[in-house]
């Protein structure tokens, strides 16, 4: 039996439904890919609780200190020791008075690990108050379930 | 004038060159897929605590509730006492907490209550986030939060 051969064109892939959903695939990752892990160290692991929701709006002046279990501060990228940190604090304080800020108008955001001593946080508190921090913001993560 | 066409027919279809943009778009997803973490939402107890500890007290309506943490040798919770009077977990002092203010106090109370931790050195800081839980408020079945006391604040440490 003799089979006709035809002359067709060679066959195309049809790609636009593969780039749309790389696109979107894209899309989503860039939304939801969140740039601020500098300040929520591994090393820390919050204690949780039903009321702690996301604030509304940002802190207008935040500093995150983290306390580990160890009872170490991780601050600016670096592990101190609690001793340590009130010069660090002093610049923060000097930086803010050349902006015109008072100490008493940014909040400290203390994210402690939950088997920290309280008297590590109690301490830590302390040495920011002795800077005149004022306002303090304890973090917890949100209970899940 | 006659302008000479020098432009042979054009071709029916015009390819465009894919390769590359996908290329770079498939290099983005995957730096975008290793770089992405699923990320536990966090909140805030906001404390307002000057370094005057005395200064922050409120005696407008009613006196501060001092809730005491007594911690065991390896930092657990060993006891939890209301003005003195010990309580046997955080949903019971939830419940002090309500029946002293009530639910349906007016905001100005709620405002004007204050709560002291004073707890145990080496006392592990969730136990700490959980009195503060019971104290601050709860979820109701609607889910949003009703809030109680909000003025919270840290006796000072001592070991």
């Amino acid at each position: 039996m003799r089979i006709k051969r035809y002359d067709a064109a060679p066959p195309e892939l049809d790609m636009t439904p593969m780039i749309d959903m790389t696109f979107q695939l894209i899309c989503f990752f860039m939304v939801a890919l969140s740039f601020d892990e500098a300040d929520r160290s591994e090393k820390v692991r919050l204690p949780s609780s039903e009321l702690a929701k996301p604030a509304d709006a940002p802190f207008e002046l935040p500093i995150t200190l983290q306390l580990t279990r160890e009872g170490t501060v991780l601050y600016a990228g670096e592990e101190l020791a609690l001793a340590n940190l009130g010069s660090r604090l002093v610049n923060e304080v000097q930086v803010m008075e050349r902006l015109g800020k008072h100490p008493a108008d940014a909040t400290v955001i203390i994210r402690a690990d939950g088997d920290a001593p309280t008297g590590k946080v109690q301490e830590l508190i302390q040495a920011c108050q002795e800077r005149r921090f004022e306002i303090f913001a304890l973090r917890a993560r949100q209970e899940q379930g | 004038m006659r302008i000479r066409k020098s432009i042979g027919a054009l071709p029916d279809k015009i390819d465009l060159q894919m390769t590359p943009m996908i290329d770079v778009v498939f290099q983005l997803l995957i730096f975008f897929i290793f770089s992405f973490k699923i990320v536990v939402q966090e909140g805030d107890f906001n404390i307002k605590m000057p370094i005057a500890g005395g200064a922050a007290m409120n005696t407008d309506v009613l006196p501060p509730f001092k809730v005491r943490l007594v911690a065991a040798e390896d930092g657990k919770l060993r006891g939890i006492e209301l003005d003195g009077q010990p309580i046997d977990s955080f949903q019971s002092l939830h419940e002090q907490i309500i029946a002293r203010i009530g639910v349906d106090a007016p905001a100005s109370l709620k405002e004007s209550a204050e709560v002291e931790l004073d707890c145990d050195y080496g006392l592990h800081y969730r136990h700490v986030i959980d009195a503060i839980t019971a104290c601050s408020g709860y979820v109701a079945p609607d889910g949003n939060i009703v809030k109680l006391i909000e003025k919270i604040r840290l006796a000072p440490p001592q070991k």
